[in-house]
């Protein structure tokens, strides 16, 4: 299912590797991307500005995927949204 | 001319002390230097080595404060100390052969802080003359070159965390060769300014609290700051003089992994490490300590348990490893000079320093880690490692003496 968010992390991926959105599936791996650890520290500091959203340093390093992304950045909104 | 090279006086200042006496007795006893930075609330990480109670005017002129950095200060203040413990007498004729040859990797960052904020936060128009002279890298080569009419060659490397052993390398070399008759070589660095903080954080790469290398719970690298140098001369001036020597450096190597901007290459760094055992002629089973990069990060440590791996085979089972900057943090362009106290110290007291904060084994880092506690041993040699990013190694073989 490609929802909204899923969208978003789509586009602020494709914008910061350099590539096309539509090269970009939410099944996509990082590793299918070429997306190593120093382009995955770049996305996480770009998604923080397009969700406004504070992501630890242990979930930066953990994420491996789109989906991983997309999962990560609803529980951080779904928080967010609580006040937690 | 190849002339063996010996250090015959060090300078050391640090979160860990403020001399070599008071910083040696903090790293041997894994004593971890670093404190709360409570003037810089509101950053992902707490805690970092800096230099505290430090009081610059009971070293320095205003005058001399109006044209030195934090961080040159660290490299003038570590040289004094150093030409003093070395006892060195310098005639005219010896100052015009004598160079200083440093590493200081990010310059004078506390000067440039406070102008940009000036600039842009404060809407000054007129900025201080001396911020171009207080920024450069090479402040510290240029003013232990003035304080004491060293007319050599004087050169400042900023190679990231290599700074320091390239500066000790290039030193070490000009040194052996008869370029210089002394060097004074080491590194100096003092990263504690909002905005470079700030970009730490950013990378995601220092420990929410302490600094564990090669353990299992390790969270990433504690910054560091300070300056250590040190008087390389020749064995036989040494000898002449009578001069108490501290150790001998042996051979060094650098590299580049021609692989990533930040992701260490276990490939490069052994054969960093190789280069500089062909350098000093010396086979891999005589080295019997390792001071490690050790940066406490997860990419750094198992990469350097591989690379070590690799140049010491089955040898690495009675090869000791360490990390100081569990103690005195990664002080990048001064890491591999407060690195080379710490392993020159140890060679002298007989003593090997341990790495703080261990906790349990990882197997990701199969190395005889010198764990919390110093240990007594008396290897004949020693290596010191520096991984820069951009992937630039640079290595040192020091001799016990």
């Amino acid at each position: 299912m490609s929802d909204d968010i899923t969208q978003r992390v789509i586009q602020v991926i494709a914008k910061t590797q350099h590539l096309s959105p539509e090269q970009i599936r939410p099944t996509s791996s990082f590793e299918e991307l070429n997306i190593d650890s120093l382009d995955g520290i770049n996305i996480v500091f770009n998604l923080e500005n397009e969700f406004d959203v504070s992501i630890p340093d242990e979930a930066a390093k953990s994420i491996r995927s789109v989906a991983d992304v997309v999962e990560g950045i609803r529980r951080l909104l779904a928080e967010k949204a609580s006040g937690a | 001319m190849n002339r063996r090279v010996v250090i015959t006086g060090l300078g050391v200042i640090s979160a860990c002390g403020k001399n070599a006496a008071e910083f040696w007795d903090s790293v041997r006893q894994g004593r971890d230097g670093a404190s709360k930075l409570e003037e810089f609330p509101g950053l992902r990480f707490s805690n970092g080595g800096r230099v505290r109670g430090y009081q610059p005017q009971l070293y320095f002129t205003e005058r001399e404060l109006d044209h030195f950095d934090l961080a040159a200060q660290f490299g003038v203040l570590a040289a004094r100390q150093a030409i003093s413990c070395s006892g060195l007498e310098f005639t005219s004729a010896l100052r015009e052969s004598t160079g200083v040859i440093t590493g200081c990797c990010v310059g004078g960052k506390l000067t440039e802080d406070s102008a940009f904020r000036e600039l842009y936060e404060e809407k000054k128009t007129r900025f201080n003359p001396m911020i171009v002279p207080r920024t450069m890298a090479n402040a510290g080569a240029s003013a232990i070159s003035m304080e004491h009419g060293f007319q050599g060659a004087c050169l400042t490397f900023s190679t990231a965390c290599s700074s320091s052993n390239h500066a000790l390398a290039q030193a070490f070399w000009m040194v052996r060769q008869g370029s210089l008759e002394v060097a004074i070589a080491g590194g100096h660095e003092a990263p504690f300014s909002l905005g470079h903080l700030k970009a730490w954080e950013a990378l995601r790469v220092v420990s929410p609290d302490v600094c564990r290398p090669f353990c299992k719970e390790r969270r990433g690298m504690i910054l560091g700051e300070g300056g250590a140098m040190f008087v390389l001369e020749p064995l036989e001036h040494a000898r002449a003089r009578g001069a108490t020597i501290y150790a001998e450096i042996v051979g060094a190597g650098m590299n580049a992994d021609a692989h990533h901007l930040t992701q260490p290459s276990a490939d490069g760094a052994a054969r960093a490490i190789r280069l500089a055992l062909q350098d000093a002629g010396v086979a891999p089973e005589a080295i019997g300590y390792a001071n490690a990069h050790g940066t406490g990060t997860q990419a750094n440590d198992a990469t350097e348990a591989q690379a070590l791996r690799m140049v010491f085979g089955r040898h690495c089972d009675r090869l000791a490893v360490s990390s100081t900057k569990s103690v005195h943090g990664h002080a990048l362009g001064a890491a591999g000079a407060l690195e080379a106290a710490a392993t020159v110290l140890g060679l002298h007291h007989r003593l090997l320093p341990p790495t703080a904060h261990f906790g349990s084994p990882d197997p990701d880092c199969p190395l005889d880690v010198i764990a919390n506690q110093a240990r007594v041993a008396d290897p004949e040699y020693a290596i010191s490692n520096s991984f820069a990013f951009g992937g630039l190694n640079a290595v040192i073989v020091f001799r016990r003496w």
